[in-house]
């Protein structure tokens, strides 16, 4: 028997919104990520990809509107960057993977909008960290899906690129219709910029804005507070 | 902008300088035959002395073709052992297929010493090496395919495989510890391997499952590009993994499998040349990585060949003697630049 490792979640996601996922250690968030992605199975309840099962998806429809970027590199880092991005176009390509010109321009497209242009014939073991999330993000963009979920974008990163990613994912929000859901230990940059945020708890998580969620002072007891205290004027947290 | 396109010109070199060893291949031995002579025996052209005709059409052809058939299928199987492993130490055996084979020829040829009984001698020995071999290897793999089908992680799935080469192995050390002399030198000379014993009518039973093979390969070029991103990275862009992992097995089966069975195991040609191919075409994209490795295979198992022939003398060294010459330096060298190892 699966136990599960956190119950009652219930958010929705609107085309344009962004919408960081956090919680504690442990509390489920690469898990509930996998979950939404189809890769894992749910253990119960419903999710819903425009308005459809995510189970009735069939894998060639579901690539076609949700794409991931996860926190474990990729196993080969000997594919240069144009590789890797134009792999993204599998989902459209025919059964040998040719890409077709209308691939090529959306790869370049890509390329232009990340600012990847002059990494993209390097191998991804030639990149440094902020570059190689800003590939993989690149690749998500690639999919052209509705959804792109992203687990922990910012981690291994410096300050400077954690601000990087975040305004680049804010940024494809606002430019186009996709939705994006990432998980994030990044509360303050999160409260800043994204749209919504689902606090993931045991017993039950909370959904809002970053206003409602404020307000409603759930972020003072979401870590133990003999350590930590969220300051709500700054939308920051302490060391006590 | 069609970063394949650029590869092009260099398999075409490829595969020139292929047919270059090819004739080559055929040319040297025990006698020299030069290479205008060889072409035109080909061509069915006269020739100047018919007995090289002969030399060539009934020895050196069938075993140069041998050698072409189990270079690029051994270097197709690790390449696709390597891709669905993440490992760039996978070879075409990982998944215990030679060891599979090395037991029943064991069984067969030791097994008869020492349980006395009559099994397989009287198909002729080749024929019963060779049905043994198939039936070793098709038994390891297909507990490998059930226990694939329980674990869902393509990592312990590695583990198993070599575990069941170990059990192998060891049962094979026990019935040579008990069998006699002959017996055992019988079985050390298949498991060094041999090009040069196939007749016309097997070397087309081995053709026709490299074919299969390799055409299994080309249907799974999508999903193997997708994997070099890991299973879940291709989950998402809509392949399905389990099925391409039972097809890239499948595949890696009928290739290693029948090559073993019909030419012994023969050693780290699978394991070098994808890796020596990294070197030449710097991509990982299989539509270029397949061409490639099968044409270099061929190549090197081609050279590899003419070598062991000792051209000049009427000596053969074991092939295997000469392969694992020129894999294990490969390794060493690639252990050595590990700092920027190309995988």
């Amino acid at each position: 028997m699966i136990s599960p490792v956190a119950e009652n979640i219930n958010f929705n996601v609107q085309s344009g919104e962004l919408v960081a996922l956090v919680g504690t250690n442990g509390v489920g968030k690469s898990t509930l990520l996998r979950t939404l992605s189809g890769i894992q199975p749910k253990l119960s309840g419903e999710i819903l990809l425009h308005n459809t099962l995510l189970s009735s998806y069939k894998s060639n429809q579901l690539a076609k509107s949700l794409s991931i970027v996860l926190t474990e590199g990729i196993p080969t880092k000997n594919l240069s960057v144009l590789e890797v991005i134009a792999l993204g176009r599998q989902p459209y390509t025919n059964w040998i993977g040719s890409l077709s010109s209308k691939d090529i321009d959306v790869v370049k497209t890509i390329l232009n909008d990340t600012g990847l242009n002059e990494l993209q014939d390097k191998k991804c073991y030639q990149l440094s960290d902020g570059q190689f999330q800003r590939v993989m993000i690149a690749r998500a963009l690639a999919q052209d899906t509705s959804l792109i979920l992203l687990d922990e974008p910012t981690t291994h990163l410096d300050i400077y690129h954690k601000a990087y990613v975040l305004k680049m994912l804010k940024n494809i929000v606002k430019t186009t219709t996709r939705s994006i859901v990432f998980s994030t230990h990044e509360i303050g940059l999160a409260l800043q910029l994204c749209d919504k945020i689902v606090i993931l708890q045991k017993e039950k998580s909370i959904f809002g804005t970053p206003e409602e969620l404020i307000k409603q002072e759930v972020f003072s007891d979401l870590f133990g507070s003999d350590l930590i205290s969220f300051d709500p004027q700054t939308a920051s947290f302490k060391i006590n | 902008m069609n970063t394949t396109k650029s590869y092009y010109p260099s398999l075409l070199i490829l595969g020139v300088f292929l047919i270059v060893s090819f004739v080559v291949n055929l040319s040297l031995g025990s006698v020299s035959i030069p290479a205008k002579e060889v072409i035109y025996a080909l061509l069915d052209r006269p020739v100047a002395d018919e007995s090289w005709r002969y030399i060539i059409v009934n020895y050196r052809l069938p075993k140069s073709l041998t050698a072409i058939l189990v270079g690029s299928g051994l270097s197709l199987s690790g390449l696709l052992m390597q891709t669905l492993f993440r490992n760039p130490l996978a070879g075409p055996f990982v998944l215990g297929i030679s060891s599979g084979a090395s037991l029943g020829v064991a069984l067969l040829i030791m097994g008869t010493s020492i349980f006395g009984g009559v099994i397989g001698f009287g198909l002729g020995y080749s024929a019963g090496t060779i049905i043994a071999a198939t039936v070793g290897s098709f038994l390891v793999l297909s507990a490998i395919m059930i226990v694939a089908s329980a674990v869902k992680d393509t990592m312990t799935l590695l583990i198993i495989g070599l575990m069941f080469g170990s059990i192998t192995s060891s049962v094979v050390s026990v019935l040579s510890y008990f069998t006699q002399k002959e017996q055992l030198q019988q079985y050390i000379f298949w498991s060094f391997g041999s090009l040069g014993n196939l007749s016309w009518n097997q070397l087309l039973l081995l053709c026709v499952f490299v074919v299969l093979g390799v055409l299994i390969a080309i249907y799974c070029i999508k999903p193997l590009n997708a994997l070099l991103l890991g299973e879940h990275y291709a989950f998402s862009l809509g392949i399905n993994v389990k099925r391409s992992r039972y097809l890239i097995i499948i595949s890696t089966s009928l290739l290693a499998g029948s090559i073993t069975a019909f030419a012994g195991p023969i050693a780290f040609i699978g394991l070098a040349v994808p890796h020596l191919s990294r070197q030449l075409f710097p991509t990982q994209n299989h539509k270029i990585m397949i061409p490639a490795t099968v044409c270099f295979g061929a190549m090197i198992m081609l050279l590899c060949d003419t070598v062991a022939q000792l051209p000049g003398s009427t000596l053969t060294l074991p092939i295997n003697a000469i392969t694992s010459l020129v894999g294990a330096p490969v390794i060493i060298w690639l252990l050595v630049r590990k700092r920027k190892m190309i995988f």
